[in-house]
């Protein structure tokens, strides 16, 4: 039995596989083969669809706003919950249980609940459509993330590091910058990459919260989608691209994947 | 770890606390605010009370998308965590395939959304989708835009798609974790493969099943995207789920009262269940 074991996760990949396929495949496709015959791969095949989003700037705009608001959420995310998870970290003080069960539950709120209270917010402190106001309001699940994460990684190095450190004369941001953060490396980088994951894949607020100068690919994509009717090969190719990114970040972060999902905790 | 008690560490957390604040606080009163009040119109309000809770505790409508929700989340679990489990169980443990395993096995997990919702449709699309074309060919009756079943149909199958991998995941990251001495010891007592699971990979999976069982239920609970660009709800109101149901009241007809009681009561219900999780996993933690 154990030597057919290899059988279960070949199928589950094969499943997980056979969409992507699939989109891959109607992006090469041009609109009258999609839609006149059913074909398993692309009997025309055409990079038109490509071509079209690399030259027309409204959809690679859409490409590079949401990479700018992700790469800042990401960073600002990273950067705050440092000091915040170390506190949480090592030091017990007044209302830490309950701040951090707070910040949790911001975690765990329905963004559908935030959407128009957001739209509202944002439009009345002038940032409305800039890639500011979306960086910040991812802010609002990605820094409990990466508190959570961090702490869980700063759980597991001993306190004795912290105290060697200091006998040897080492101020606390000289401890923290030179010695603590190399040594949490791993830890940083797998919380940069759920804020660049959870920031990457969300739609409704980017949306919300944009209209035309900072609109990101996803509300690009739906648009199209509803407005020039059935443009699927176009579609298609987009959302191709989309999987790129995360791909290419899949591929660094591969050996600690699991450890972030468990929140640094396994 | 022992912790010293240092009220100054407070300094480390104000950035986080001012930005989730500005974020949490701010939004969250302005619905609270909405849900106590009626309008006519021309921005005038007046006190209403409690009564858009009333009748949004009362109404079929939301009676309704509860109701599918929780069908949906449980159904979901059932089918990812076991699933999940599993082909943890089957992974290989070391050598060159279990990084090809990890990669591919986590793309599903970053796709946009939408993008999830959009290659769903179209892979299910019974005239041009390799699914829907596929079942049609082998004599089922398949059209998920038409047939509530099979609008369900879909969309299970899609969220297993997507985060089955996640439970995969974390089991696997477990199983890794258990000491090989384990299992020589089950196999000196000459331990059946299901008394190795029941009794020495079943206790060690406790900790890394709670998270993802409820990190599954809370994200479930919250999906939005996917269903929307996928069904859009429905047909009819078949796959209405309560962020869809929100939103359709609160964007589509404008209605802020009831959208905003609506929301709190929505938000109350996870915050309970973000309560036990928190719990639960602080409890796991000490021992």
């Amino acid at each position: 039995m154990r030597r057919l074991s290899w059988l279960v996760p070949t199928f589950y990949i094969l499943f997980l596989m056979l969409p992507i396929y699939w989109l891959l495949n109607m992006s090469f496709k041009t609109t009258n083969e999609i839609l006149g015959t059913f074909t398993l791969w692309p009997q025309d095949f055409t990079l038109d669809n490509y071509r079209t989003i690399f030259t027309d700037p409204t959809w690679y705009t859409g490409y590079i706003n949401s990479l700018i608001y992700v790469t800042m959420n990401t960073v600002l995310s990273v950067c705050v919950a440092l000091p915040a998870a170390y506190a949480f970290s090592r030091y017990r003080f007044l209302g830490d249980k309950h701040l951090f069960f707070w910040l949790l539950t911001n975690r765990m709120a329905p963004p559908a609940v935030f959407a128009l209270p957001f739209f509202q917010l944002y439009s009345a402190v002038g940032l409305f459509d800039t890639h500011i106001a979306v960086a910040l309001a991812h802010t609002l699940f990605n820094i409990p993330l990466a508190v959570w994460i961090l702490e869980g990684f700063m759980s597991g190095v001993p306190k004795e590091l912290d105290e060697t450190a200091y006998i040897d004369g080492h101020s606390f941001w000289s401890f923290f910058l030179k010695i603590f953060v190399p040594t949490i490396a791993a830890g940083i980088g797998v919380a940069a990459f759920f804020c660049f994951m959870f920031s990457w894949v969300e739609l409704l607020l980017a949306k919300t919260l944009t209209a035309v100068d900072a609109k990101p690919i996803a509300a690009t994509m739906t648009r199209t989608a509803s407005t020039s009717g059935y443009e699927l090969g176009l579609l298609a190719a987009a959302g191709s691209l989309t999987i790129v990114p995360g791909a290419f970040v899949i591929y660094f972060v591969r050996n600690y994947i699991a450890k972030g999902f468990a929140l640094g905790r396994v | 770890m022992n912790k010293t008690i240092n009220n100054a560490a407070w300094i480390f957390v104000i950035p986080v606390v001012a930005l989730v604040a500005f974020n949490a606080i701010i939004p969250l009163m302005t619905v609270v605010n909405y849900s106590v009040q009626e309008t006519f119109g021309d921005n005038v309000f007046f006190w209403h009370g409690v009564g858009w809770f009333q009748d949004v505790l009362e109404s079929r409508r939301f009676h309704d998308s509860l109701l599918r929700q929780l069908g949906f989340t449980f159904t979901i679990l059932f089918i990812e965590v076991p699933l999940g489990v599993a082909i943890a169980l089957a992974m290989p443990r070391k050598g060159p395939w279990v990084s090809v395993c990890l990669v591919l096995m986590a793309l599903p997990l970053l796709i946009p959304w939408n993008v999830v919702g959009a290659m769903w449709n179209i892979f299910a699309l019974p005239d041009i989708g390799l699914l829907g074309r596929g079942l049609n060919a082998l004599g089922f009756d398949y059209n998920f835009t038409r047939q509530p079943g099979d609008a369900w149909f879909t969309l299970i199958a899609m969220d297993v798609w997507h985060w089955t991998s996640l439970v995969v995941l974390l089991a696997y990251a477990g199983l890794v974790s258990i000491p090989d001495a384990y299992y020589q010891a089950a196999k000196i007592d000459g331990a059946k493969p299901l008394a190795i699971f029941r009794f020495i990979q079943l206790p060690k999976l406790k900790r890394v099943l709670t998270i993802a069982v409820l990190l599954r239920f809370m994200d479930s609970f919250m999906i939005y995207t996917e269903p929307f660009v996928l069904t859009g709800g429905g047909p009819g109101n078949s796959t209405t789920l309560l962020s869809i149901d929100l939103v359709k009241i609160a964007l589509g007809q404008f209605d802020l009262g009831p959208a905003a009681a609506m929301s709190l009561i929505y938000f109350l219900i996870i915050l309970l269940l973000s309560w036990i999780f928190y719990t639960l996993m602080m409890r796991n933690e000490a021992q």
